[in-house]
């Protein structure tokens, strides 16, 4: 919402830009911001995020690496440590299997672990979720993975100004963040205010005020989810679009507030629908006064429990498109679940 | 396992020490020093050894009695401003370095003095603000956190080191390779120092890798490499100096492998069902300390009495050290979730 207090004047920047945009400004303003990861430099990372910054950086601030995961995430960790302020890229969510040591039993732990002496400064951004064709290997949504650990965080913006506010704030933080991005994103476009602003983590966007039914969403399925809300405006349904942004610490509050309006709650998500963060989200509601509000039993929309697929239309049939989004909305409406 | 387990060793053998801590620049206060530290680590051992055996330990603890050459050696040749990051078995490199023993002793029985605030205990002792970045519940854990510490430090252009200390058992994680790869080309100032033990817990580290001694595996990185007695706490010493000088000229990273022996088990749930009594006793004729204390006795550098006198001394230390700990206070329970994030 906060955007639209800006008026019609900003720039239209891709959500792409959006995150090179904050990296760069955070590496200039703050020397001890470095980028590392595979093919970040010359070739401007697998999906051109860091398009230019060699350039402008030089290679001891745009490190690029061997194809070595788990150093990559090791190496952000122990700098991070001594105070610097790492962002490292994976070039797709997935390979963090690989680095799960490093950024679950050293990175995440060191904190507590050394009684609140150490600080882990440090971002690791993840290019995740299906719909390019890549298969089983390259298009998971694994943030419920993530959520589980104390002491990361898990960011996933939807929109060009979420992304640049939201990286901003997770460079500056003082914690391990998990910075997830959709790849289909990459692409679209929004208003970006040229000033410096920050979204503070842990805080929930109402994308779309609605009346009857409230969708919680995140990254890509924001999108899907106020496509569907269009479509089933005409038959008078009201969706409330609410996007956590921040993962872990998720805002229960803003999301159990917008389901005592409504009296719905559906939950989509990418993800695959067993242990997804869907569940999380339904719990936590569960136990809040909101429960005496439910005119509907809490719903899920999520990924299918399979890899994603190759094929085109098998890969779409896994993970909820806008139609599933519409049909879930209508039968929670009309009490036909 | 053998003394000389692999090959031969890439040091000699002190033999005579006037001649070689006047090499090192050692006076006869720091040979005196290393001696009583050494004795300092013994003795902790031992009374974390005794503790457990009282129930007064409420984790694990995995004890270096044995190794004491390795963790002198090396903790002495550091600056207090260089960086550590350790493995499991850590007590005595942090002894060495200069650690506080009361805090270490309040932090084994899980204190709120203790270094951290009995959140970690032995396998976690930490002390950031004097660059010990911690001992590592993960077999090889703080060999990657190593070589960012490394990174770090070539970004911010200082002359520091940072030292990472880990196991023959570590040698074979696919993160020494990663590592070693990436600190090579990037000419990282990290001293990868393989203390071996000889034993990954339970096993033969000779029956469980491929090539042996593990030097050749930074050979193969383009890092010097050194094979070297471990329970010789002067051809540590010597060792570590030259790497250090080294990695401070920028020239890269080293990988000194120390040959050396635990006396105690690996944990506390260890029977010691892999190897002999003959064996361990083999081993204690090599002692570090022993050897360490003769060359300092033919030298007239001590006497009977001064070691009697270091002895006591160290054990009073000790000794305050478990009443520090033993009448701190509980960490407040409402306080559990705290430092989950900064």
């Amino acid at each position: 919402m906060l955007q639209k207090l800006w008026g019609g004047s900003m720039p239209e920047i891709t959500y792409r830009q959006a995150i090179h945009d904050a990296m760069v400004e955070e590496m200039r303003r703050d020397k001890r911001v470095f980028l590392i990861g595979e093919d970040i430099g010359t070739y401007g990372g697998a999906f051109g995020v860091s398009a230019g910054m060699l350039a402008e950086f030089g290679p001891d601030r745009v490190i690029e690496t061997p194809i070595s995961e788990e150093a990559i995430i090791g190496t952000a960790a122990g700098a991070a440590m001594v105070g610097m302020r790492p962002i490292a890229e994976l070039m797709f969510m997935d390979f963090i299997f690989l680095a799960m040591e490093p950024l679950v039993n050293q990175a995440a732990k060191a904190r507590y672990m050394f009684g609140g002496k150490a600080t882990v400064p440090m971002v690791v951004r993840l290019p995740g979720g299906s719909g390019t064709g890549a298969a089983a290997q390259h298009s998971q949504s694994l943030e419920t993975i993530l959520m589980h650990i104390p002491g990361l965080k898990v960011v996933a913006p939807s929109t060009p100004y979420d992304a640049k506010g939201l990286l901003i704030s997770s460079i500056r933080d003082q914690n391990p963040v998990c910075f997830v991005e959709h790849k289909l994103l990459y692409k679209i476009k929004g208003e970006v205010p040229e000033e410096e602003y920050l979204i503070p983590l842990g805080e929930a966007d109402i994308k779309r005020v609605g009346r009857d039914i409230t969708i919680v969403a995140s990254g890509i399925m924001v999108h899907k989810s106020l496509d569907a809300a269009k479509i089933v405006e005409e038959d008078g349904i009201s969706i409330e679009v609410v996007d956590p942004r921040t993962l872990s610490p998720l805002d229960v509050d803003t999301i159990a507030k917008s389901v005592k309006k409504t009296g719905r709650l559906l939950v989509v998500h990418e993800a695959v629908k067993t242990a997804g963060w869907a569940g999380e989200v339904m719990a936590s509601v569960s136990e809040t006064k909101a429960w005496d509000y439910l005119d509907a039993p809490m719903r899920r929309l999520t990924g299918k429990d399979v890899p994603i697929p190759y094929n085109r239309h098998l890969e779409a049939a896994a993970v909820p498109q806008v139609d599933d989004i519409v049909r879930e909305v209508r039968a929670m409406v009309n009490n036909k679940y | 396992m053998e003394y000389r387990q692999f090959a031969e060793f890439d040091n000699e053998t002190t033999t005579d020490l006037i001649a070689k801590s006047k090499k090192l620049g050692l006076s006869e206060k720091n040979l005196i020093e290393m001696y009583r530290t050494m004795i300092s680590i013994r003795l902790f051992e031992e009374m974390a050894d005794k503790l457990y055996a009282l129930g007064k330990v409420h984790g694990t603890m995995h004890l270096s009695a044995g190794q004491e050459g390795v963790a002198v050696g090396a903790g002495f040749v550091m600056r207090e401003d260089d960086y550590l990051l350790n493995h499991h078995r850590g007590h005595g490199h942090f002894i060495a370095s200069g650690a506080d023993i009361n805090k270490m002793m309040a932090e084994f029985l899980g204190k709120e003095t203790g270094y951290c605030r009995g959140r970690g205990g032995s396998m976690h002792i930490a002390d950031v603000e004097a660059n010990n970045l911690g001992a590592n519940g993960i077999v090889g854990g703080g060999i990657q956190l190593a070589a960012g510490v490394g990174l770090a430090i070539k970004l911010m252009g200082t002359d520091q080191v940072v030292l990472a200390i880990f196991g023959d058992g570590a040698a074979n994680q696919g993160i020494l390779h990663e590592s070693m790869n990436m600190a090579s080309i990037w000419a990282l100032p990290v001293i990868y120092l393989c203390e071996n033990n000889g034993y990954g817990m339970s096993a033969d580290i000779a029956k469980v890798s491929s090539k042996t001694p593990f030097k050749d595996r930074a050979l193969a990185h383009n890092i010097p490499g050194y094979y070297i007695d471990g329970n010789d706490v002067l051809a540590v010493y010597e060792t570590m100096k030259n790497a250090v000088e080294h990695c401070r000229a920028r020239k890269g990273p080293v990988f000194i492998e120390a040959q050396t022996y635990r006396y105690f088990g690996h944990s506390k749930s260890d029977r010691n069902l892999y190897r002999t009594k003959e064996e361990i006793d083999a081993w204690k004729r090599h002692d570090p300390i022993d050897r360490f204390q003769n060359l300092l006795l033919e030298a007239k550098i001590i006497d009977d009495k001064d070691i009697e006198k270091i002895q006591e001394d160290v054990k009073q230390l000790i000794d305050n050290a478990v009443k520090f700990a033993e009448e701190s206070p509980e960490p407040d329970v409402t306080e559990v979730m705290g430092w989950v994030y900064a």
